[in-house]
């Protein structure tokens, strides 16, 4: 099976834009039933669908930032009554607020057609044994794919990440064909796959969905050859359900954005005003296929730029190019996406560790470390290890808390690192640029 | 005889040894007996010195976190047993031992041991009424 859905994959560009139109007037009459954009909104003077008159409109509309949703938490950018909701997901905000997502049941299918159209386009059909090994839980990534693997009919294994000698047994003993996980996991999994006993004609492994972390084309081209397997890419962000929202067809030649349900604009993230197709800019989605939490213009931080032209695959939804930065300080370590200003916030609330840090994202073979160094507060030394080992710990179990990964914390000399004043550097990034 | 002590936070970072004892040694003073505890990440580098005074002012100077703490220097007989001799009139009166190291005195036959006790006057109260010789002055 080539589409998933013929009709709306194939159609033609007048034809999509007038479902755009359509849905984003939808969608503005939606934001106005919410406590946080109607005030907004009307101050911009649109008052209704009818303010909306053709897709230019757009610009009418306010830009949602991520610190806007930390504003609405909990409800306030809710549009449904709460009695309609079947889903909550979250990730961590750039403080101790999460920004939430919420689903109606027919938001959460609709996400799992555009998931179920996402697979199909890379090639996924009823046949495939689909391990999932990317993380469960509020993250969008692994609940996400398994939705729309289980819509398409594959059979799912819910394996999440990790255990690579577990993931090994289940793909040989059920015959894996296709998995999800991170660049890097896919990276770790094939360095351990001969300390664990297989070996590849054990597997019946064809394709893999990598996403969650920015890659280069090289390292995809390594995967796959190692592998022997067809590597497709996935772009996805909890605001915008999760995954499903921009996937690669089979021709591997940049992400069809499903422009149905999401409205893409790529703008200069300095001025706001939209760049052409084929230049780079910063990524901005308004969702038209959720009804509970209606997301204006929202600004991703990821700079990316569309593709120009048709792709041969005939699908006429617009292609992105691969992630290749971002427009704020967020990290993305394995597949987590961690800020500073979070791990600066658990270090200030221990008065017993000093107020220089310095965070260091490392590799450590094909995956990411992060290390959190922090000067202790000269009370707390005590020529005794222990305190100062309990410390770590609960610096460890802080972070843990906090940032949803584990971090190697190392305590310093008072004084020895950086200071705090003016610009000093808080973020070694020690991996490969792409 | 109760000694002070004192007690450096050295985080492992190459020469940062290196570079307390050459702090000590700027200060003309003599390192009398050594001790390091490591961790994953730090050490705690202890000395006994002849100026204990002298040493930490240069420390501080040189930018390390510093504590002083008595500890117990008692003159050990070297042969087979002596050491656990010691050690089991503690255990009988209740002397916890936190740590100890050997100093680096010159004394042919006898090795002067550096104790660190939770209470370091009924240690050195349990020293005297066994008769265990403490080492003289540095």
């Amino acid at each position: 099976m080539k589409y998933w859905d013929e009709r709306v994959e194939t159609m033609g560009r007048a034809e999509l834009e007038a479902i755009q139109l359509e849905r984003l007037r939808a969608t503005a009459a939606r934001a106005l039933l919410t406590p946080f954009y109607r005030p907004l909104l009307e101050k911009a003077g649109v008052t209704g669908p009818e303010s909306i008159r053709t897709l230019a409109d757009i610009s009418k509309l306010p830009f949602t930032s991520k610190d806007d949703l930390r504003r609405a938490y909990p409800f306030g950018l809710l549009a449904s009554p709460r009695s309609d909701l079947v889903r909550l997901h979250a990730s961590s905000g750039t403080t101790g607020t999460p920004t939430v997502i919420y689903q109606t049941r027919g938001d959460l299918e609709r996400w799992t057609d555009y998931m179920a159209r996402s697979l199909t386009a890379a090639g996924a059909t009823s046949e495939d044994v689909f391990q999932n090994m990317m993380t469960y839980g509020l993250f969008t990534g692994g609940l996400g794919l398994h939705q729309g693997a289980e819509r398409v009919g594959m059979m799912v294994i819910p394996a999440g990440p990790g255990n690579v000698g577990r993931q090994l047994k289940f793909m040989k003993d059920f015959g894996t064909t296709a998995v999800h996980a991170t660049p890097s996991f896919m990276l770790h999994f094939h360095s351990k796959m001969a300390e664990e006993g297989y070996s590849r004609s054990d597997l019946v492994l064809k394709r893999a969905f990598c996403g969650a972390e920015p890659y280069s084309e090289d390292t995809r081209a390594k995967i796959e050859g190692l592998l022997g397997i067809d590597v497709y890419n996935s772009y996805g962000l909890s605001e915008m359900n999760g995954p499903g929202l921009a996937f690669e067809c089979v021709h591997k030649c940049g992400m069809h954005v499903w422009e149905d349900g999401f409205l893409l604009e790529v703008i200069d993230p300095d001025t706001g005003l939209p760049v052409p197709d084929g230049e780079k800019g910063e990524l901005v989605f308004t969702i038209l296929c959720r009804e509970a939490m209606p997301l204006l213009r929202y600004r991703t931080h990821d700079i990316s730029s569309v593709i120009p032209g048709k792709c041969a695959c005939g699908r006429t939804h617009r292609r992105i190019a691969r992630i290749t930065g971002r427009t704020d300080d967020m990290l993305i370590v394995n597949g987590v996406n961690v800020f500073p200003s979070q791990i600066e916030e658990v270090l200030m609330r221990m008065p017993e560790v000093g107020t220089n840090w310095l965070i260091v994202v490392s590799k450590d073979g094909a995956l990411d470390r992060l290390t959190v160094k922090t000067e202790v507060q000269p009370s707390m030394f005590t020529d005794d290890s222990r305190p100062l080992n309990a410390l770590k710990d609960r610096v460890k179990e802080k972070l843990q808390a906090c940032i949803s990964i584990g971090a190697r914390v190392e305590l310093h000399e008072p004084g020895s690192l950086p200071v705090s004043e003016g610009k000093a550097k808080r973020v070694v990034d020690e991996r490969p640029k792409f | 005889m109760v000694l002070n002590q004192i007690s450096v936070f050295l985080e492992n970072k190459a020469g940062r040894l290196a570079d307390a004892t050459a702090a000590i040694a700027g200060a003309g003073v003599n390192v009398r007996a050594i001790s390091i505890a490591d961790t994953a990440d730090f050490g705690i580098l202890r000395v006994i010195v002849d100026d204990p005074v002298k040493a930490l002012d240069a420390l501080a100077r040189s930018g390390f976190t510093t504590r002083t703490a008595d500890v117990l220097s008692l003159e050990i007989a070297d042969r087979p047993g002596a050491l656990a001799e010691v050690l089991a009139a503690f255990k009988e009166t209740g002397v916890n031992i936190e740590y100890l190291y050997a100093s680096l005195e010159k004394n042919a036959d006898k090795a002067v041991v550096i104790f660190k006790v939770e209470d370091v006057r009924r240690g050195l109260e349990i020293a005297r009424q066994r008769g265990l010789t403490q080492a003289g002055s540095f």
